[in-house]
């Protein structure tokens, strides 16, 4: 099987200004999504569904969540005696400082793991970019193509300035060839965007990030993939499923309340390919009195006594009596104070509004309260 | 293997016959519960909570439903390098083995899984309540009492003493006579099968059980009475709080009914008793913009588009738009369709109601004679039953069978 000579190292440095209070305590890969899963798990639970065993996780800076999410890997099947997780922390050695310079420093740091990984092929992907989907086909498109380096991407109409985040835009020719890849352009007109996941043979990404550190430079996107664009035969892999890129807040919050539409809600969980998470044996969701919830994700754990309407919420939230949720994102163990009205807010973790309070952001401008708030 | 103070025996061999069609292919312990539980959570977590990690569980009755969700033990924390959970299934040794033939003969014939672990106390749990309850501080009961058996006891309204085994105490709990079923009770203590015995003790009274022709080979009928007989020390440990023997149709729907509500029954929404379960890989559950959710409890995987009141939906049941579901229990992954009404109703797993059906209508004369012993007024459709489109079935039928054409 293909599936099984492929490994995936998936780099979680990612540091996104632009998801502002939500990264302040933890890596973008621990962001929470949809009701109750992290980033993190979408990237794992592809991975695991194309039947790959062998995943290297690079940690590289506030990674306590992750490493208190993913544990041993078992709830991804990824704790084996053959292969499995290998979290992948920074460390100091002669020749590296454990701040890493950039990407290509991170991937070196780990060439020890990556050297002993015993298949052929490498999934290599970052980790704010959240689909469901299994990496068998753009594998086999990869083999059969001879490319030295194979980028998924989908079609994305160009974003503005505010929300470019690692934008990598590919020009393909009719073969799905790459003629051309441009790193955060201003002003294109190109809409086939990266999606954040490459593959290539082991030994091309040890020779390209030795050589890039050996040039002092230290970016994969623009050092490796972009300058090599005319010397190395790149492909697209076109996914035509749901992307989404946790660019920033509003894209945060647009992607979540996505999840509220069932054309997303099945891409995403499509039941065919699960996506696995850290399991918290909260008890099932309640309605209690005239609590009732309207076009809404609730996690279990949650309690409803007021009104939710058009709005996510994760494990263990309560919505006390009176109370009116309406377009907002409340994440785990949040407590909503009775009578009182929330609108476009996101709530990180363990939040507590009082009672009678009133609070309101817009749709254009979702207010985030950091983890712990008590307003 | 290094002792245990403590080894738990589970017994899980009930076919749960009063289930009906809920059991036809799994014993009762594996009976889905609470929207994401299954019975036999509750005495594996009680054992958990309570730092109990050998748990042997006798089945011998489909017991592949139940293997199928114990697995490695792990979700109850129950995959140990020692000890762990155990599915002990009959078998036979060289030209002996049997069936249990009764709850003693279970654990007697399990003697050599109990004697790896060389403990102190055997802790004896039966398969089919609904309850938290720290084994731990019964065990200290038990020591403080230097009992050689003790046994969980619940008072019950008197009126209602003579459906269960009855213990006459004195004052300090001991127990001086064990009735069952009395029928002019002398107390109101009740039995709740759960029985601590100092290890030594057990073990020589199971053998001599086991050499009596006579004997059912039962604890509360056999093995308890011989102990009292025999002078040993036994007392009556009080429990007070939820206790529920889901073993009927009507107390199966009775305790899901007990979790809803601000004050509910029974809480599971205890952060230092957490009730541990396999969890479905499933989404949260949706709301959709249609949906009139109210007084209900719901779990991951679920997508509602109709009206549910005072009912629980296991993971994954999805409710079509314009449906009307009340008082019911709908077990995981059933399907029910646009318009269908439901009304206190088991709907068992993977069930599929078509549009427009109609299940728990009021009986009439056309719908002639069915045996409604088991369900009372709650009808049951059995696990992966197919009702076709405008199909109606009357109030405390069971339907084993799809009903009806396509669906």
């Amino acid at each position: 099987m293909i599936e099984n000579d492929a490994f995936g190292l998936i780099y979680t440095g990612d540091a996104n200004m632009q998801l502002r209070e939500l990264t302040f305590s933890r890596s973008v890969a621990a962001v929470q999504f949809g009701g109750r899963y992290r980033a993190i798990d979408f990237m794992l639970s592809d991975l695991v569904n194309t039947g790959i065993t062998n995943v290297g996780l690079i940690a590289q800076r506030n990674y306590h969540s992750l490493m208190d999410h993913l544990e041993s890997g078992k709830e991804w099947d990824l704790h084996r005696k053959r292969d499995g997780l290998f979290i992948l922390p920074p460390f100091v050695t002669h020749d590296n400082t454990g701040v890493y310079k950039g990407t290509v420093d991170a991937i070196r740091s780990c060439r020890g793991y990556i050297r002993r990984s015993s298949q052929r092929y490498v999934v290599l992907t970052g980790s704010h970019t959240i689909y469901n989907c299994t990496y068998s086909d753009m594998l086999r498109q990869h083999i059969e193509t001879g490319a030295d380096i194979t980028i998924m991407y989908n079609t994305e109409p160009p974003f503005d300035r505010a929300e470019q985040y690692d934008d990598l835009r590919l020009t393909l020719d009719d073969d799905g060839r790459i003629t051309d890849l441009a790193l955060n352009p201003s002003k294109t007109k190109v809409t086939n965007c990266s999606c954040d996941a490459f593959i290539m043979e082991k030994t091309l990404l040890e020779y390209l990030v030795e050589d890039a550190a050996a040039h002092a430079q230290f970016d994969f996107m623009r050092d490796v993939l972009v300058k090599n664009v005319n010397r190395l035969k790149m492909y697209g892999w076109r996914y035509d499923g749901y992307v989404a890129r946790l660019n920033s807040i509003s894209a945060y919050y647009r992607h979540n309340m996505d999840v509220l539409k069932k054309e997303v809600s099945d891409d995403l969980f499509n039941r065919e390919h699960p996506i696995y998470t850290k399991v918290k044996d909260e008890v099932p969701a309640k309605y209690v009195g005239s609590g009732t919830a309207k076009n809404s994700v609730v996690a279990d754990g949650c309690v409803i006594e007021g009104l939710v309407e058009r709005s996510v919420l994760f494990r263990g939230v309560h919505i006390a009596p009176g109370a009116v949720v309406r377009n907002c994102i409340i994440m785990q163990a949040s407590e909503i104070g009775d009578d009182s009205s929330l609108e476009y807010m996101i709530l990180d973790k363990g939040v507590t509004v009082k009672s009678g309070r009133r609070l309101a952001g817009h749709s254009s401008y979702p207010v985030i309260l950091r983890k712990g708030t008590v307003v | 293997m290094p002792k245990k103070k403590v080894v738990a025996m589970l017994l899980a061999g009930g076919q749960g016959s009063r289930l009906g069609v809920l059991t036809k292919s799994m014993a009762k312990p594996a009976v889905p519960f609470g929207g994401k539980y299954r019975i036999i959570d509750f005495p594996l977590s009680n054992c958990v909570n309570s730092d109990i990690d050998t748990v042997g569980v006798l089945t011998q009755y489909e017991p592949l439903a139940l293997n199928a969700y114990l697995g490695s033990g792990q979700p109850w924390d129950l995959d140990r390098n020692n000890g762990g959970v155990f599915v002990l299934p009959p078998y036979v040794s060289g030209s002996s083995g049997s069936w249990y033939s009764g709850t003693a003969n279970a654990v007697y014939q399990n003697i050599p899984f109990i004697e790896q672990y060389d403990p102190e106390y055997v802790l004896i749990l039966s398969g089919d309540h609904i309850y938290k309850m720290n084994y731990a501080e019964m065990l200290r009961f038990h020591i403080k009492k230097n009992a050689d058996a003790t046994i969980a006891v619940l008072t019950v309204p008197m009126s209602e003493a003579s459906r269960f085994g009855i213990m006459n105490t004195d004052d300090d709990d001991a127990i001086i006579e064990f009735e069952e079923k009395p029928k002019q009770p002398k107390s109101n203590k009740a039995s709740m099968g759960i029985y601590i015995f100092s290890w030594s003790v057990l073990h020589s009274y199971l053998a001599a059980d086991e050499k009596d022709i006579t004997s059912q080979h039962d604890f509360g009928k056999n093995v308890i009475p011989a102990l009292i007989r025999g002078g040993k020390r036994l007392y009556a440990y009080a429990f007070s709080g939820y206790w529920k023997d889901v073993g009927t149709i009507a107390s199966l729907w009775e305790a899901n009914m007990d979790l809803l509500g601000r004050r509910p029954a029974f809480n599971l929404y205890d952060k230092e008793w957490r009730i541990y379960s396999k969890s479905a890989v499933m989404p949260p559950h949706y709301a959709g913009e249609d949906s009139d959710i109210a007084d209900s409890m719901l779990t991951e995987g679920c997508e509602v588009h109709g009206k549910v009141r005072k009912s629980v939906l296991y993971a994954g049941v999805k409710v079509g738009h314009g449906a009307d579901i009340a008082d019911s229990i709908v077990m995981h992954n059933a399907i029910i369709g646009d318009g269908a009404v439901i009304r206190k109703a088991i709907i068992g797993e993977g069930a599929v109601i078509g549009d427009n059906a109609v299940i728990g209508d009021v009986r009439t004369d056309g719908d002639g004679d069915y045996d409604t012993a088991l369900t009372g007024d709650i009808t049951l459709i059995a696990n992966t039953v197919r009702v076709a489109n405008g199909g109606r079935v009357p109030v405390g039928m069971i339907v084993k069978e799809d009903l009806g054409g396509a669906v």
